[in-house]
């Protein structure tokens, strides 16, 4: 867990990061900023649907309610940031040796390795088998897919948490394309 | 109730100015019942110039700023104040006879009045009428068919009840405005269940239902649908604590629906199985709208439900609907006026796109257009063949590119209302200028507004763009991160006709980017042009000068939205003592006293509301206002863990005839 900054995550008025700039031109007392229920209420509505791709900018303080963006429309925005950031490993494109076009699934509705390819077998209709660390899938295909340094992995390597951070697309090649390095 | 009302033989001697003008009318009048006098004469008894009409015309006029039900109760109308309680249990206007002679007296039978009042829609109106004399109160209320109330504890269910007694429709508003923007706890009240309950006997035939920040509960939409018979059109905006469960109850038990509009509401989505619960035998939907609902529905129950109501004009899907899917949809429903679509995800769509190419040929109807989720370039152009008709796009759910928006509004050359996000930038805001000449409202949403990494957006360039193409621009609310005061004041010669401007900057207290000096000119310069300004929402770096401005050259302002902004106390004494037209004043993290609250202490009967909220008023301040204004409900949201208990962080104030509210939770203190 690291560790919270707290001076950074500090609820309070004007641009983050310059309270002296704002002491200087407001003439008024110190305003109670002190509101525990809107903490409450900021934490629920940066929460994560999007998990630790938000956390940088947690780190800046956020004021409660603004910008006045509905509730609503605050939800599709995040709800659209998830999706379009592939790298955080939600739709991705799948090719398949021989298929004319490409699919795309969305990795966030499997929770392990078993489902995806169960997913993968029933969208291209074929047999992919399971997988073993010491000898790969034992048959006429190879799930695989490219991480984030551009490589192409076989799938099931590393744990299925890292695999969604790393997974940029998916690619199923036939088991003899298949280099071992 | 009474029913026996008996009629009144002649009009009240008090209103000898009245009974002259409209006697002069009835002799031109034609036996009723044929044709009743229009509703042009109505209006010009009251604003006729004749000096015998002065001592009404005031009256009238103070009427104008006030919420129709609370305008014969409030302080201003004193002479009828006492009086009017009493009309509500008379059973009878009395008849009296002009000892002075018959010839100026009217005989104007009630039922010609409530005839001619039934024409009067606006609730202005009706509040100005009701104030004329006791008959045309009498009048008024027997023949009102709607009303509006703007804030759901200015008055009790039981007191509206008691005056109207033939409500067909009802609108109904409950929290704050800021608790859209999470400013309002939970359980902060706004039930809708206590209406209800005397709606239920008071009204059993009532039809329409529209809320609008209100709590609302599965058992009350239950309730709702059980209880009234001939209920027809449901609308909530703005609305939380009930879920998809309420829904399937309307959709079951309405057998006459004409209306569901289900909109930004805190909702619990459990599931898309409410739509099926229409039976086949309704055909009587004319607007549907579940567009901000996650959960897929049956497309199967949907397009029969679509096939089957003839009248439907409009239809707003969700995401989950596809392309294919919004084709099949729109052959059963080509008279449709409005249209939401669902997902223009290109992984969704099974064909190719020129197989939707004559999608909205038959559409001849088609005017407003929203929607277009995910709209990408190539499956986009599918609307342009009904984008010449178009006169409102809602785009602020596509992620579109300013060359995107620019190839569609090329098509659309008839537009008066474009909603956008801020992805078009300022080169897709240039093409709203070109291509948009009768452009009346643009609303530019931000994308991203909680990533303050992330400077992309539009900027002050854009709007002074579309300010030059679109000179009949009277709405605008725009979301940007950077601005001048030059821009702003371009913008104001450009478009002075504004009667809603609402500039949200979105770094709180950021000042013109190029100056470094506050935005007070900016929003100087739009008060002194637009002299129709009725809504105004400030931003940016801002001192006691803008409100100096605003309460100087904003006649009309009704609406005010303050954020971050003044030096001191005088700002909100300038808007208090200015603007004197002003219904609502909403004002958060501002460093206003205790003085400048108190200095409005003669001005908040006249407005619907007041909110503060992290500003500089003690508890002290806000029991002096209660004091001195008991039909004013003071009421302070206390922070939970006690703190310092002489500050009041959030204070909301509201004129009221229902007195204090007793659906109060603790940690609301009402003084």
């Amino acid at each position: 867990m690291d560790l919270i900054n707290f001076e950074a995550t500090e609820l309070r008025l004007g641009l983050p990061g310059s309270t002296d700039e704002w002491d200087k031109k407001s003439t008024a007392s110190p305003v109670n900023t002190n509101n525990k229920r809107s903490s409450s209420e900021m934490g629920s509505s940066v929460s994560d649907e999007t998990g630790s791709s938000r956390s940088p900018s947690l780190a800046k303080a956020q004021v409660v309610g603004w910008p006045p963006v509905r509730s609503y429309r605050k939800n599709i925005i995040q709800g659209k940031k998830s999706e379009s950031e592939s790298g955080s490993g939600m739709y991705v494109k799948v090719s398949m040796v021989g298929a004319p076009y490409l699919r795309k699934v969305d990795l966030k509705v499997y929770k392990s390795y078993d489902e995806l390819l169960k997913g993968l077998q029933d969208m291209f209709k074929c047999n992919i088998g399971l997988y073993s660390e010491k000898e790969g899938y034992k048959s006429e295909f190879a799930p695989t897919y490219e991480d984030k340094d551009g490589d192409w992995m076989l799938l099931g390597d590393v744990p299925w948490d890292m695999f969604l951070t790393s997974c940029r697309r998916l690619r199923i090649m036939k088991s003899c394309e298949v280099i071992e390095s | 109730m009474n029913p026996h009302r008996k009629r009144a033989k002649t009009v009240d001697r008090v209103d000898s100015a009245d009974s002259a003008a409209v006697s002069s009318e009835s002799t031109q009048m034609r036996p009723f019942p044929s044709k009743p006098l229009s509703v042009d004469r109505v209006n010009s008894v009251e604003s006729s110039d004749s000096s015998r009409m002065r001592p009404f015309k005031d009256k009238i006029l103070l009427v104008d700023r006030v919420d129709s039900v609370e305008s014969s109760e409030s302080s201003r109308t004193s002479q009828f104040a006492g009086k009017v309680s009493g009309f509500d249990r008379v059973d009878s206007v009395e008849a009296r006879v002009d000892s002075a002679g018959s010839t100026r007296m009217s005989r104007f039978p009630d039922e010609v009045l409530e005839r001619v009042l039934a024409l009067v829609d606006s609730h202005k109106d009706r509040s100005a009428v009701s104030l004329v004399c006791k008959e045309w109160y009498n009048a008024e209320r027997w023949s009102r068919r709607h009303v509006f109330i703007g804030n759901c504890y200015s008055v009790s269910p039981e007191i509206v009840a008691a005056r109207f007694p033939r409500i067909r429709s009802v609108t109904l508003k409950g929290k704050p405005r800021f608790s859209d923007f999470n400013l309002v706890p939970e359980d902060w009240g706004a039930d809708v269940q206590p209406w209800l309950s005397v709606f239920s006997t008071a009204y059993p035939f009532l039809e329409e239902l529209r809320l609008k920040r209100m709590a609302v509960t599965d058992e009350s939409l239950e309730f709702l649908s059980k209880k009234f018979h001939g209920f027809k059109a449901l609308s909530l905006l703005s609305c939380d604590g009930f879920s998809t469960d309420g829904l399937k109850a309307i959709a079951t038990h309405c057998k006459n629906l004409t209306e569901l509009d289900i909109q930004e509401n805190g909702i619990d989505d459990l599931g898309g199985h409410w739509l099926s619960c229409f039976p086949d035998s309704l055909t009587s939907l004319e607007i549907l709208n579940f567009a901000s609902l996650n959960s897929e529905v049956s497309f199967d129950a949907l397009e029969k439900l679509v096939s089957r109501c003839k009248s439907l004009r409009v239809l707003k899907v969700n995401r989950n609907i596809s392309l294919d899917q919004l084709q099949k949809l729109l052959s059963h429903c080509p008279q449709l006026m409005e249209l939401g679509t669902g997902t223009f995800m290109q992984e969704l769509i099974s064909g190719p796109v020129t197989e939707f190419k004559n999608m909205f040929s038959n559409c001849r109807n088609l005017i407003t257009l929203s929607g277009l989720w995910d709209a990408t370039p190539l499956y986009l152009p599918v609307i342009y063949p009904a984008c010449a008709r178009l006169t409102f796009l809602n785009l602020s759910y596509a992620t579109l590119r300013s060359d995107e928006l620019a190839n569609l509004l090329s098509h659309c050359k008839s537009l008066r209302r474009l909603w956008l996000l801020d992805t078009v930038g300022d080169k897709g805001l240039e093409a709203v200028g070109s291509c948009c000449p009768l452009l009346e409202e643009l609303r530019v949403f931000p994308a991203d507004p909680f990533d303050q990494e992330i400077l992309l957006g539009v900027t002050e360039s854009g709007f002074v763009s579309v300010s030059r193409g679109c000179p009949k621009l009277r709405y605008v609310l725009y979301f940007c991160r950077q601005m001048t005061n030059a821009a702003v004041a371009t913008i104001a010669q450009n478009c002075p006709d504004f009667t809603h401007f609402r500039l949200c900057i979105m770094n709180p207290g950021q000042p013109d980017y190029l100056t470094k000096e506050p935005m007070d000119e900016a929003f100087g310069a739009i008060v002194k042009t637009c002299t129709k300004l009725q809504r105004l929402a400030i931003s940016g770096l801002l001192t006691d000068r803008t409100f100096e401005y605003i309460g100087k050259y904003a006649k009309n302002l009704e609406t005010l939205s303050v954020a971050f902004a003044g030096s001191s106390d005088l700002g909100m004494e300038y808007v208090l003592q200015g603007c004197q037209k002003l219904r609502k004043l909403e004002i958060r993290d501002c460093p206003f006293g205790n003085a400048a609250l108190l200095s409005g202490l003669t001005k908040y009967e006249s407005m619907r509301s007041l909110w503060m909220s992290a500003c500089n008023v003690t508890m002290n301040a806000c029991r002096v206002l209660a004091k001195e204004r008991p039909r004013l409900n003071v009421e302070v949201m206390r922070d939970e863990e006690g703190g310092d208990d002489s500050q009041a962080n959030k204070v909301y104030v509201y004129r009221t005839v229902a007195g204090p509210r007793k659906d109060a939770p603790p940690f609301v203190i009402t003084l």
